[in-house]
Order: structure tokens, then C-alpha cells, then sequence
């Protein structure tokens, strides 16, 4: 048996022993237990170091608020976690903990020589810090702060777990399973609602799991509690989620709840989830989130043995662990009382309890005596002392003048009153309305249909939470219903303080705040003093509350303080804000299955599988994955892409563009909706003819663009880039819809609907023409730009004649469904003109050889049709279009704009970075105006050097001047050119 | 996550089936080119961007494909009310009638 383990009481079995170890140490606990309970159950309170000052911690709570037993937890098989609460981790057999946090070890840690070399983490310190030089921060201030800060390691292995989600809709959403949570979820799901209860915990119960001595309609609290669980679980309509936490509240009654499957196993069933994140929408949610005991603010309040006087009650009531042999408590509230009292009947001697307040109630005085506790009213504690663990606390009168006291003790217990939790509350955008009976902030005025029970809502007796619980379960207009009766010890009273009184000089001594970011109340005093005076100010510049615990300790302490500092009431200097999530959550829950390959959809051309057989290697184009380049055996890219480019040029080329958008714009009216959309002008286009298209934004930047083809006088057949495909179909669609809903014109996405092949080379005509049927081929005929109807392979075709790299092209429109068989034949075809397959490498080398601009590549967001050299896609005769009154903006209209352009390296085989930075002086020293940068840069094959192309200010006026281009090793030097490389006459294409 | 009702589908449906589309009741000028460069910025650029009441726009992409108004209380994120685009903005008196 357990050292501190008491003979009886609790619900822990301890005929069932379970094995674990800390720091190395082989200890054991019993079933039942959190890691928390099993430590103090061995006499353990030393758990880890502090983060700044690296001081000796202990367990302060026993609870999700818990901000200093904050471990690492080995669970096998690469299962490693950082910052668990040793308060919630329920104990398993083998279980390995270790401190955090600490070096070389937890009793001698180097890092407490922060503490005394001075104040090197102050109040600020961060923001001073990086006021400071350069060469201090980098060779000083961060290797000390690597060395000490940061909490806990972080795990190095691959998460071997997986993480499941679902939805789930109900009426009522009951968040809390206290007794106001229990209450509301017997009385909705009796009225026949479908109810969801959702609890942290490992069991169902909250503060019933341990109250030893309340009676509910007569009976005992903990069979209360067990009845009405079986009740709750035999309906059909009602969900019980225990280890389920509600981390987020969101708009519409969406919460997102974390259930915990195996954190607290220890054989893993591979299948078995670690988590789940349920997405719930209810009709109506029940906030029954209780509340969180305050600490007190005191020199050395954060001594090892200092903990809530009410973890200290739960300790002994659950979990069956005295938390010392002889402890004192501290208070300025009646509930600490109780923990006092049922540590004395467990035959504990309670060393006195403090009282800061002069009129203890009589009540409680008289029972103290009974039990033969001292009580020290109108007290305060000047300071705690101990190492280790806390050995004495020095109290004194409150009143000046008054003799100190020493009184030896191994445990503080703590209690400055209550914090209603009303973090979801205020997540869901209510309005917290301050109580200043309560020193509290409570909910005030709701954004979403849900109502508050029991400690959440400052209302804090079992009698309370009961019948307010079955109020809101049940709907009914009053707040408070009257179908329990309860007899329990009715301690609820006490005050506010912001710190206890002290008449220590405050230089010494440190007295905590916030405990997991080491705020002390000199910090906060000192943030005042530098001129900051709104909470959320003081918090980032102190980070109180700013921890992983999100401040559920410590933000009323601080605000009180602050409020104490600036002379001003506490509702008037504010109120951080509550954010999701509630508790730290691990980032596979919200991954869920959205990782590996479910990571994110993968569009397959129809050609994908012909592709993957041949060996491309892909690369992500959007949502599309698309070949990339072919190699062959040896191969590297720059080696595939040169054969791909030289095949290309040399004979016949064969890619699939089947992944460019494509929009069928129809309608007596089609020709006039696209002079609006695009800058061109498309009302003369010909029937079978094709044009280049420039799309912009209303900001006059281009957007995207593409080709178009006409069918007919009321039908054309639009292509637009591949990433753009959406982006451009909501465009038309918003302009045809809410501007000019008068235009005869139906927009049709039919992306999907048609494969595209494209041939490109000299070659082309040749293969493909004993194959076409119904179209004239002729050149005169079938000139470049042109679209037309027919049947290759016997497969219907919309055949376009055009080229994206200055070669003569063929696009190869089939239904999707031939698109692979049309690829296949074309490759056996074409086999003996060497045709070749090439995938988007190389289709960037053939393009940027013709200088052709790709949207997103060359231009990002900010370039107009003249800065790319397209001033002639304007139809100049269009009274308007989208975008074109913004082309006579001021800004648009200045000189010195960025121009498209080429460039040549000097060194001809040196190929630039995309993306680099262009200057016009080779050796300024930094500043250096950057006059543009590289937009692509590619090796041409074909041309046998390499091939830029830039954005520049006043580029085309630049023709042969010499730019430079700095990196890190060297400074290129380069010609400006025009952008077309490659057969700038255009003869190739016009053949 | 939202439920936004489409007021031409007729169902309340989750917002990934939606996309955003800025604030709504700005009407493209008929004749740009009449208006000086200061009333273009205003069209182009300016918007409301209140605490409280927004009109505002919503596409429903995944669904029917039709772009509709909505008025959305920006601290709450609550819907007042949809209505197909087109229609005039809603009084404030009806909004508030909405609301309680
Ligand atoms: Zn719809």
C-alpha cells in the first residue's frame, strides 16, 4: 500500500495494483488513479521546474486547470507527448513519466541560476530583448533562452496513431457532467429530446465524485450519481461521452467535442483510434462547465505541497490519497473548510487554518473546534518556506503591528474563492456581465441558444446545480426548477482578493500569478508602472495567461491585480478574450483523416494511368497531378526535359492538357457577355475561328487567360488556365448573374466532360491526318487559330489548331472517356515520326522559348496587359469591359512601371533562380533599389543557352542594357531582351 | 462552420458548400468611363466593414450556383435573413423585427 494512501474511501480499487514509472523510479499506484493521485499517493509533489525560474513545482490541482505538473509521457512505440497534465492522465499499467524542462536533473537544475543571476527574464522581456542589437539577441539572448525555455521536448517520431471525426446533431448538447450537467440531461432526454452529455472526465460526476457528504432526495450523493448514469444510459435517446471534451464553440450551436479512446490504455488495438473529434450541431446546448477554484496570491505560493484546497478534498475523496500528514490551510472563502474537515475525520492533523477574513463564519468555527482545528481569523501569510517541498508558512495579523507566526506543515491548501468557466460561453460570443459578490465574471447576455447551470453560472450549491440543470434540460422559463432537495454543507461564502496582505518589502520573495509562464505580481505591478492600462495589453506584454493553460488559474487574479495597480473597478479595464480550444488538442484530431494520401483530393487526367506505366514523375498543379517529364533509363530531369524539348521541335511532341479549364458560353448574347469579360474584342470572331483571350480583374490586373473558339454564332468554347478554372466560371458567373442579368447566356463548366491532347512539332499534320475525319486539314483551310468539328479515330473531335510553343499544334478535344484510347493510338502513330511524350517542364521551356506568359508565373496579381506586353489584346473600340476603367488609374498610368522582358545570362549556361531580385548596379552596398525580378528561368536546349524571362521597371525601354542579379555567392550579370527567343517571326506556326 | 440558408434551394446547408463574395448592394457603375478617378476608387476599393449589421454576398459553388444577399451580424456571426440578389436591401426596421 501507498504511503499516503488511506486505508479506505475514494473509488479507487486498491486490490488492483498498477505499475509505473517517473523519472526512472519504478513506482505503482491502483486502479483508478491519475498519474497525479499515484505520485501523491507515494508522497511525490516535486514534479517538475518552472519555466522561467526554473523553482521547484508540484501538483496544484486535480483538474484540467492544472498549470505546473505538466509532464512527458512515454507510451510506447513512438507515442511521446509533451505538456500532459499529470491531473488527467489516467495511470495505465507502464506508464513512463518524466519531468520536463529540467537539466541535468530535477533536484539539480542549472536553469535556477536564472533565478538568482538576476532579472534576465523581466517583465517585457521579450519585446526589450529585441529592442537590443542584432549580435546580442543571435550570440546571447537566444542560445540562453533555447538552453531554459521552451516546455517539454518535442516528440521526434512519425505519430503512428490515427484519429477518427464524425458529425452528430442532437437537441440538446449538455457540456459537463456535474451534477447541473446530470440534472439536464435526465430532464430533456425524459421530455423525449435526443441529448448528447459530454464529460472530461474518465467518469461522469464532477464535484459528486467527490462529495462524501451531501444527500440527494435523500440519498447518498455517489448513489445518486450511479442511478442516474444507469437511467441515462438505458435511453435510447441519449449519447454518454465520458474523456470527451468540448474544446471549441462555434458559430450556430457548433461545437467541436475531443474524445479520448486510448490515451489511458496501455495494449493499443491497432484500430482503435487515439482520438475523436466529434462536429455537433444542437438545437440547444447546456453549459454546465462548473467552476475553478482561485489561488492565492503570496510570497512562495508556489512551493511544492501548495495546491487548491479543494484538489486536496478530492484527493482524499476520490482517489482515497492524503495529500500530506500535516497541512495548513489558507483562505478567504468557506470552502476550504471542507477540505479541512474531511481531512481531519480521515484522522489527518490539519496543522490551522488561515483565514484572511475576520468574521469566520460561526459555523464553521464551532465544527473546527470540534474537530480540533485552529483557526487563525483575520490572518495572513507573509511568506512559505521549504526547498522541495513546503515545510512552514510565517502568517501573521492582517491588522499591522501583530506578532508573526511560523507553522510548520508538508502541504499548503489554498482557496481564493471560485471562477465560474465560462470559456465556451464566451467563445460563443455571450456577453459576460461581472458579479461583484462573486468577484467574478458570470454569463450575461447569450449570442446563441443555450443556457448556463449550476457553478458556471455563479451558482454554486449542489441544490443549485441540480434543479438549475433540470430547468435547462427541460426548457422552462424559470432558471431554477424545484424537483431535488438536497441537504449539503452550505459553505459558499467569501471574498475577492487580489493578493493576500503582506508587509514584506516586495523585493523578496516571489508571489505567482500565473503559474506555467511565471508572472509574478511584481510583473504585473511593473507592466502598470511602464504605462500599460488595458488588460490585453498587460497580457501580452507580461504573457499572464498567455500559457498553454490559457490562463484558467490566474486571469481573475491578474485582472485584480491590474485593477489594484491602476486604482480603476475591473470591469472597466476589460477582459481577455476566450479562445478555442479549451484545452491544448493534439493537431491529429483535427487532421482527422485528412492526412497521407486523404490528405487532399487528387485530380487524375484521363491519361494519369498511361503516364504513371511510362514513368512520369508527377508534380501538383492545383488539385490536378500532372506529368511532369518522362525520363528514360539514366535520366535526370534536366537530360528528360532537353530530349523532350529537342523531340518536340525536331518532329512531333504529345502532352495532356486536359487539366486547362474549359467553359461552353452560350446564348443569343454570348459574343457581348465575353467583350465584357474578356479585353479583347469577339464579335467579329468568325464562326470556327479561335482567339487569345486576356481575362482581368476589375482592378484591371490580369487574371487569367486563355484560348477561345467560336462553334457558332451563339456558342464558343472557352479555355482558361488550370488553376483558374473555378476562379473564372464564379467570375462569369457573378457578372452574368448580378450585373447583367439581362444577357441571353448560359454558362457551362465542362472541364471534366473533354480530354485534351496536345501535338506540337512539324510532324503533326502528318500523323494525324489519316485519322481525321470531316475536317480539311489543308493549311489554307485550316489555318492557325482555328476550331473545328469532326471525328478522329472515329471518336467525335472539336479539333483546335493552335500552339503554345511556336510549333505547329494540334489540340485534340475527345470526350473524356476516349481520351486514354486516343492517346494510345496517337503513340503507336505516331512512333514512327519518334513522337515523344512531354509533360509541364518541358511545356514551360517550349513557351518561355516564344515568350509566352503564364498567369501566376509572370504575373501575380498586379500586372496590367501592358506591363506583359499584350496592350494589343485591348479591344480599343469597347466602350467598356471588366477592368478597363481601372486601366486609367493614376497608378496604372505612371511611368516606370515593371515590364515584362528577357534576359541573357553572361555566362551563357548559367541559368538565374526564379524569383531572384534584378538591380541596376553590380556593386552598391545594401539598400540596393530592386528594380524587378526573374519571373522564369530555364536551360534551352534547343537554343543551347540559357533563357530568362523578368518583370522590370521601364523594361522595353532597357533593350541591351546590362542588369545585375545578386546572390548569395556572386552577382550575375544580364543582357535585356526581348522576350521571344525562339522564331520571333512566327514561321514555324504558319505552316 | 455556418449554416447559411439558400434563398433560391430553399435549405439550410453547411458553408462548405458555400463561397464568400464581399459585401453586397454595390452596383457596378453602367458607365465607368464617366466616373472621375476618386468615384472608381470608392466602387473599386471602399466598403463598409461594420461591427453589427452586414449585407453582404454568398455564392453557393457546390449547390445550385447562384450567387444570393445575406445579412449577417459580423460580432455574432448570426444570419438574419438571406434573399436573392436583385432584391433591395432590407430595412433596418425588418432587420431588427428579424433579430427578436
Ligand atoms: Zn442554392
Amino acid at each position: 500500500m501507498n504511503a499516503y494512501r488511506a486505508d479506505q474511501g475514494g473509488r479507487v480499487e486498491r486490490g488492483a495494483s498498477v505499475a509505473f514509472s517517473f523519472n526512472g523510479t519504478n513506482l505503482s499506484g491502483v486502479k483508478g488513479d491519475t498519474l497525479a493521485s499515484a505520485l501523491l499517493a507515494n508522497g511525490i509533489h516535486f514534479v517538475g521546474r518552472s519555466f522561467k525560474y526554473h523553482r521547484p513545482r508540484g501538483i496544484m490541482s486535480a483538474g484540467t486547470e492544472e498549470a505546473s505538473a505538466l509532464l512527458g509521457i512515454d507510451r510506447g512505440q513512438g507515442r511521446y507527448d509533451t505538456n500532459i497534465r499529470a491531473t488527467t492522465q489516467e495511470l495505465f499499467d507502464g506508464l513512463k513519466a518524466e519531468s520536463q524542462h529540467c537539466w541535468p536533473s530535477l533536484r539539480w537544475d542549472m536553469g535556477v541560476l536564472n533565478e538568482l543571476g538576476g532579472p534576465v527574464m523581466s517583465t517585457g522581456f521579450y519585446y526589450k530583448t529585441f529592442m537590443w542589437p542584432k549580435s546580442a539577441w543571435e550570440k546571447v539572448y537566444e542560445p540562453i533562452i533555447r538552453k531554459s525555455a521552451g516546455l517539454g521536448r518535442a516528440p521526434r517520431a512519425f505519430d503512428p496513431d490515427c484519429y477518427a471525426s464524425r458529425y452528430a446533431h442532437c437537441d440538446v448538447l449538455v457540456v459537463g457532467g456535474g451534477p447541473a450537467g446530470l440534472a439536464a440531461a435526465l430532464s430533456a432526454s425524459h421530455k423525449g429530446k435526443k441529448v448528447i452529455l459530454a464529460d472530461e472526465q474518465a467518469e461522469m460526476g464532477g464535484s459528486l465524485l467527490s462529495d462524501t457528504g451531501s444527500l440527494i432526495n435523500g440519498e447518498a450523493a455517489q448513489a445518486w450519481l450511479a442511478s442516474a448514469l444507469a437511467t441515462l444510459v438505458e435511453r435510447d435517446n441519449v449519447t454518454v461521452l465520458t474523456r470527451t471534451t468540448a474544446v471549441g464553440y462555434y458559430q450556430q450551436n457548433f461545437l467541436g467535442l475531443v474524445e479520448r479512446l486510448s490515451d489511458h490504455l496501455r495494449v493499443l488495438d491497432a484500430d482503435l483510434p487515439r482520438e475523436r473529434m466529434w462536429r455537433v450541431r444542437a438545437s440547444q446546448v447546456v453549459l454546465a462547465t462548473g467552476a475553478i477554484e482561485r489561488p492565492l496570491v503570496f510570497a512562495g505560493n508556489d512551493r511544492p505541497g501548495t495546491m487548491l484546497a479543494s484538489a486536496a478534498r478530492t484527493y482524499l475523496n476520490r482517489y482515497g490519497v492524503r495529500v500530506g500528514n500535516r497541512p495548513v490551510v489558507v483562505t478567504c472563502h468557506d470552502s476550504a473548510y471542507l477540505a479541512a474537515f474531511d481531512l481531519a475525520n480521515a484522522g489527518v492533523g490539519v496543522a490551522a487554518v488561515i483565514d484572511v477574513r475576520d468574521d469566520v463564519p460561526a459555523a464553521l468555527l464551532e465544527k473546527a473546534g470540534r474537530l480540533g482545528i485552529e483557526v487563525l481569523g483575520g490572518h495572513t501569510v507573509l511568506a512559505a518556506k521549504g526547498g522541495l517541498l513546503v515545510s512552514a508558512i510565517v502568517v501573521a495579523p492582517v491588522q499591522a503591528g501583530g506578532p508573526a507566526r511560523t507553522i510548520d506543515c508538508d502541504a499548503l491548501l489554498m482557496c481564493g474563492g471560485w471562477t465560474p468557466s465560462v470559456h465556451l460561453f464566451s467563445q460563443a460570443k455571450g456577453m459576460l456581465s461581472w458579479r461583484d459578490d462573486l468577484g467574478a465574471y458570470v454569463p450575461g447576455r447569450y449570442a446563441q441558444n443555450a443556457r448556463s447551470a449550476g457553478a458556471c453560472d455563479g451558482r454554486f450549491l449542489l441544490l443549485e446545480a441540480l434543479n438549475g440543470g433540470d430547468a435547462a434540460g427541460a426548457g422552462l422559463s424559470d432558471p431554477i426548477s424545484d424537483t431535488y432537495t438536497v441537504a449539503e454543507e452550505t459553505h459558499s461564502s467569501g471574498i475577492s482578493l487580489a493578493a493576500l496582505p503582506t508587509s514584506a518589502k516586495p523585493a523578496r520573495g516571489k508571489a505567482f500569478v500565473d503559474f506555467q509562464h511565471d508572472v509574478t505580481i511584481k510583473d504585473i505591478r511593473q507592466a502598470v508602472l511602464e504605462g500599460f492600462h488595458s488588460i490585453e495589453h498587460i497580457k501580452r506584454y507580461t504573457t499572464t495567461g498567455m500559457a498553454t493553460d490559457q490562463g484558467k488559474t490566474s486571469n481573475l487574479n491578474g485582472l485584480a491585480i491590474a485593477s489594484e495597480a491602476l486604482g480603476r473597478p475591473i470591469v472597466d479595464i476589460g477582459l481577455t478574450t476566450f479562445r478555442p480550444p479549451y484545452t491544448p488538442t493534439s493537431f491529429g484530431v483535427f487532421a482527422g483523416y485528412s492526412r497521407g494520401d486523404l490528405f487532399d483530393v487528387t485530380r487524375k487526367s484521363p491519361t494519369d494511368r498511361w503516364a504513371e506505366q511510362h514513368g512520369a514523375v508527377f508534380e501538383p498543379v492545383s488539385l490536378w497531378r500532372r506529368a511532369r517529364y518522362f525520363p528514360q533509363p539514366g535520366e535526370d530531369m534536366d537530360k528528360a526535359v532537353a530530349r523532350e524539348c529537342k523531340a518536340t521541335r525536331a518532329s512531333i511532341g504529345i502532352s495532356d492538357a486536359s487539366t486547362l479549364g474549359k467553359i461552353e458560353v452560350v446564348g443569343r448574347d454570348a459574343a457581348e457577355f465575353l467583350n465584357r469579360m474578356y479585353t479583347n474584342p469577339w464579335t467579329k470572331l468568325g464562326i470556327g475561328r479561335c482567339r487569345y483571350g486576356l481575362m482581368l480583374g476589375e482592378d484591371g490586373f490580369v487574371l487569367d487567360d486563355g484560348v477561345v473558339g467560336r462553334l457558332a454564332e451563339d456558342r464558343f468554347h472557352v479555355t482558361t488556365t488550370t488553376g483558374g478554372a473555378a476562379r473564372v466560371m464564379a467570375h462569369m458567373e457573378d457578372y452574368l448573374q448580378t450585373e447583367w442579368a439581362d444577357l441571353n447566356v448560359w454558362l457551362t463548366s465542362i472541364s471534366e466532360q473533354w480530354a485534351v491532347i496536345a501535338l506540337n512539332g512539324p510532324n503533326t499534320r502528318q500523323l494525324i491526318a489519316p485519322f481525321v475525319e470531316a475536317i480539311d486539314l489543308d493549311k489554307e483551310a485550316f489555318p492557325h487559330m482555328a476550331i473545328r468539328e469532326g471525328k478522329i479515330f472515329g471518336v467525335p473531335t472539336r479539333l483546335f489548331r493552335v500552339s503554345f510553343t511556336g510549333e505547329l499544334g494540334f489540340e485534340i478535344n475527345v470526350p473524356s472517356r476516349y481520351g486514354l484510347a486516343v492517346w494510345e493510338r496517337l503513340m503507336e502513330a505516331g512512333a514512327k515520326y519518334d513522337i515523344v511524350p512531354y509533360g509541364t517542364e518541358t511545356l514551360h521551356v517550349l513557351r518561355a522559348e516564344k515568350g509566352y506568359i503564364i498567369v501566376g508565373q509572370e504575373t501575380d496579381g498586379t500586372q496590367t496587359p501592358d506591363d506583359v506586353g499584350m496592350a494589343w489584346a485591348i479591344g480599343k473600340k469597347k466602350p467598356d469591359f471588366v477592368g478597363k476603367r481601372s486601366l486609367e488609374r493614376p497608378d496604372i498610368v505612371a511611368p516606370n512601371r515593371k515590364q515584362l522582358v528577357g534576359l541573357l545570362t553572361e555566362e551563357p549556361r548559367t541559368v538565374l533562380e526564379e524569383g531572384a531580385q534584378i538591380v541596376a548596379e553590380k556593386s552598391a552596398s545594401p539598400p540596393v533599389d530592386m528594380i524587378g525580378h526573374v519571373t522564369s528561368a530555364y536551360w534551352s536546349e534547343c537554343l543551347q543557352h540559357s533563357i530568362a524571362l523578368a518583370v522590370v521597371e521601364g523594361g522595353r525601354a532597357r533593350m541591351g542594357e546590362a542588369l545585375y542579379v545578386p546572390m548569395p555567392d556572386t552577382v550575375h550579370t544580364v543582357k535585356v531582351v526581348d522576350p521571344v527567343f525562339y522564331d520571333a517571326s512566327g514561321e514555324r506556326l504558319n505552316v | 462552420m455556418l449554416l447559411i440558408k439558400c434563398p433560391y434551394c430553399q435549405q439550410e446547408r453547411a458553408e462548405v458548400e458555400f463561397s464568400y463574395a464581399g459585401e453586397a448592394h454595390i452596383e457596378r457603375p453602367s458607365d465607368p468611363a464617366a466616373l472621375s478617378d476618386a468615384e472608381w476608387e470608392a466602387y473599386l476599393f471602399l466598403r463598409s466593414n461594420p461591427r453589427g449589421t452586414h449585407f453582404e454576398r454568398w455564392y453557393h459553388i457546390h449547390g445550385c450556383g447562384r450567387y444570393f444577399n445575406a445579412v449577417r451580424d459580423t460580432v455574432t456571426d448570426n444570419f438574419v435573413r438571406t434573399y436573392p440578389a436583385g432584391m433591395p436591401r432590407p430595412s433596418v426596421h425588418d432587420i431588427d423585427d428579424a433579430k427578436t
